[in-house]
């Protein structure tokens, strides 16, 4: 008798945790970070150092802000696939820029162009309802054909990365607190803020809901959108300019191996790629796992045995199936109860 | 009376119709896409008059890696899925059979074929078995399967190398019986006609469409949609298989990094009429559509156009087709409306 009372309370504890848990998708992602960081500990003692900790951030600050690409499309049930051509242009563009015209200049110059970008998406995306992943992967043939055009006129002026970018992209203050910080903390305030507080953030969601209901409320989609993903593409672009300042070199194809790791980010962090569901917090403890995840599969390797080649190629399988898990439980946690 | 009338009417048209669907690949985009192939053949002859039956087999031959993935592509999106991992599967086939070929005899050497094109299908049982089982999103688990076969790939040979068997070779190069019937356009119409022909007409042919127009009312019909899917990403896995032999036969080697065949399979499957959303299309146009995109670059090329600029005009022609695509169809909605 008692035996079965506790049985049902045992489960109704189950499922009220399962509940709190979907409504608080950071919780268990903060764990997942936390077990990461003490299974590298545990892996290598001492690794984790002011240094380790100023070079992880530092790379996945520009990954967050990529995420932030997928997390808003993603919201809308879209994608923003061109966001590694674009970044990649826009690096480039800045740094061939910078030495003609002044660092200032070229930044503007990459952002403008970027938004033009977005531009194109938004009105065939919102215009002509072209599938978002459609659209965006042909853009990316147009984009970094176009980059590889530029690249071509511009070979005699070579590539310097100014010192400001460098600044921001590279240094530390207090030796583990990159400069970059300083970019990405109000420019994460205000996508958390447009996300929960503002109209446009409402609308995302709500177009990634249902999008006919949407439209049937009055909502201009196609205003929306062509807001969405101008947006998406400066924001790649400033990853960019971020990523080419953390490296201090650029190229047609910088940050193109980025574009994965970025959806995969949106995805770790519970958005879901259907639309109406998710939220940038968990997109940038998204990236700050995929950041350690690298480094504890780059120290664990030799210690497994592999060497050369084969590390690498057994790191990418673990990167897919740790994607894939995450991605499972979390369907888990949501889908029932 | 007369609403019998009309049905007896409906009832004569299907047979007229469907014998010209069959035919032609079931609608007038596959017939505006053999058009504009034999437009741009005739123009191809025109801006370069020395183009024949050589250059012809070597369209071929060089398409038919490309071909095969755009078929595996089709596939999977008429059954209302994608394969973001198509590309890794291909690299995966290419590097086995290259490293496999590698002093096998000519009768081991149909065996290591058989071997190849079996593993193909066991990739494609996993893709679809995980997607099914786990509820994880389609694009989310081939995004992480991207990374698992691209590592597979690199366990399987570290760096470019193995080897073809001659017979292989053969097989795709050169033409048959006229100079104008290149070998490996041959052996792309058998290879799609024996699988596809027989599946389309069978149960799971009609599963396929349903499941991709609509899976709940084809489950509701009695249709296994979760087996229909694993069977949709198991076929796709064996052209990716084929693709990937295509690709050991045609450049002589083993390359364990995945090419563009991604951009370029879900570029041709929806310049061929293949609706993302499912449930609609066939495997001609897609076929076609490889050709038109290659014609389209060759052509550019002859002209003397940059081929980074031939890349930017390529997709702002996929850009271009694709708005108009969907601007028909908002159309005929609203006319229907």
């Amino acid at each position: 008798m008692s035996a079965a009372t506790t049985a049902v309370e045992r489960q109704s504890a189950l499922r009220e945790a399962r509940l709190w848990l979907r409504d608080r998708p950071l919780i268990p992602l903060l764990v997942l970070l936390a077990v990461l960081i003490a299974t590298l500990h545990m892996v290598r003692p001492g690794i984790i150092n002011e240094g380790w900790v100023a070079s992880w951030i530092r790379f996945a600050i520009p990954l967050a802000i990529l995420a932030a690409c997928q997390t808003l499309a993603m919201l809308t049930g879209g994608i923003d696939l061109s966001v590694g051509a674009v970044a990649s242009m826009a690096a480039y563009v800045m740094a061939t820029q910078a030495p003609i015209h002044g660092p200032w200049i070229a930044i503007a110059v990459a952002l403008g162009a970027a938004a033009l970008v977005g531009l194109v998406n938004g009105i065939g995306i919102g215009v002509f309802r072209v599938h978002p992943l459609i659209m965006t992967l042909a853009m990316i043939l147009v984009v970094s054909g176009l980059a590889t055009v530029y690249f071509i006129t511009m070979v005699a002026t070579g590539v310097r990365v100014p010192a400001e970018m460098l600044w921001l992209g590279q240094q530390n203050a207090f030796g583990f607190l990159p400069h970059s910080l300083l970019l990405f903390v109000p420019l994460a305030v205000i996508i958390l803020l447009i996300l929960r507080r503002t109209g446009f953030g409402r609308l995302l969601y709500a177009i990634g809901d249902n999008e006919m209901a949407a439209r049937l409320s009055g909502v201009r989609v196609w205003q929306v959108l062509i807001t969405l993903y101008v947006l998406s593409a400066v924001l790649a672009a400033v990853a960019g300019l971020l990523f080419a300042g953390a490296l201090n070199t650029a190229s047609t194809q910088l940050v193109n191996n980025y574009l994965l790791p970025s959806v995969a980010a949106a995805v770790i962090g519970g958005t879901s790629i259907f639309g109406g569901r998710g939220g940038y917090g968990g997109s940038i403890v998204g990236a700050l796992i995929l950041g350690v995840l690298t480094t504890l599969l780059t120290v664990a390797m030799p210690m497994l045995g592999f060497v050369g080649v084969a590390q690498e190629a057994v790191r990418q399988i673990i990167y897919g199936a740790i994607i894939l898990a995450v991605a499972a439980a979390y369907t888990r946690i949501t889908e029932s109860g | 009376m007369s609403r019998s009338v009309r049905v007896a009417g409906a009832l004569k048209d299907v047979p007229l119709r469907s014998a010209i669907g069959r035919l032609l690949g079931s609608d007038a985009w596959t017939l505006g896409l053999f058009v504009l192939v034999i437009v741009l053949l005739v123009l191809t002859r025109v801006i370069n008059p020395s183009y024949g039956p050589t250059a012809l087999q070597g369209l071929a031959l060089g398409t038919l890696p490309v071909a095969l993935a755009a078929v595996g592509q089709a596939i999977v999106v008429i059954s209302g899925g994608i394969d973001l991992s198509i590309g890794s599967v291909m690299a995966l086939a290419n590097v086995t059979a290259a490293s496999l070929f590698v002093g096998a005899s000519p009768e081991l050497s149909v065996g290591v074929v058989v071997v190849v094109l079996l593993l193909g299908l066991v990739v494609g049982v996993i893709n679809g078995s995980l997607i099914v089982f786990t509820r994880v999103p389609d694009i989310v688990v081939t995004l992480a399967m991207l990374f698992v076969w691209a590592g597979a790939a690199l366990l399987v040979l570290g760096r470019p190398g193995g080897t073809v068997t001659p017979w292989l070779r053969e097989l795709i190069t050169g033409s048959l019986f006229v100079d104008f019937l290149p070998r490996a356009l041959l052996v792309l119409a058998i290879v799609v006609g024996v699988v596809w022909l027989p599946l389309r007409r069978s149960k799971l042919g009609l599963s396929l469409y349903a499941v991709g127009s609509n899976r709940l009312a084809a489950f509701r019909s009695g249709v296994a949609v979760g087996r229909t899917r694993i069977a949709a990403y198991a076929l796709t896995g064996f052209f990716a298989a084929a693709g990937g032999l295509a690709l050991t036969a045609s450049t002589g080697i083993g390359q364990p990094i995945a090419g563009p065949y991604l951009l370029l399979s879900v570029a041709a499957v929806v310049l061929g009429g293949v609706s993302l959303a499912g449930g609609r299309g066939g495997l001609l146009g897609p076929i076609v559509a490889v050709y038109i995109l290659a014609l389209i670059r060759a052509d550019l090329l002859f002209l003397g156009v940059d081929p980074n600029w031939a890349e930017v005009i390529q997709g702002g022609i996929m850009v271009l087709v694709v708005m108009f695509g969907a601007y028909v169809t908002l159309r005929q909605r609203r006319a229907a409306a």
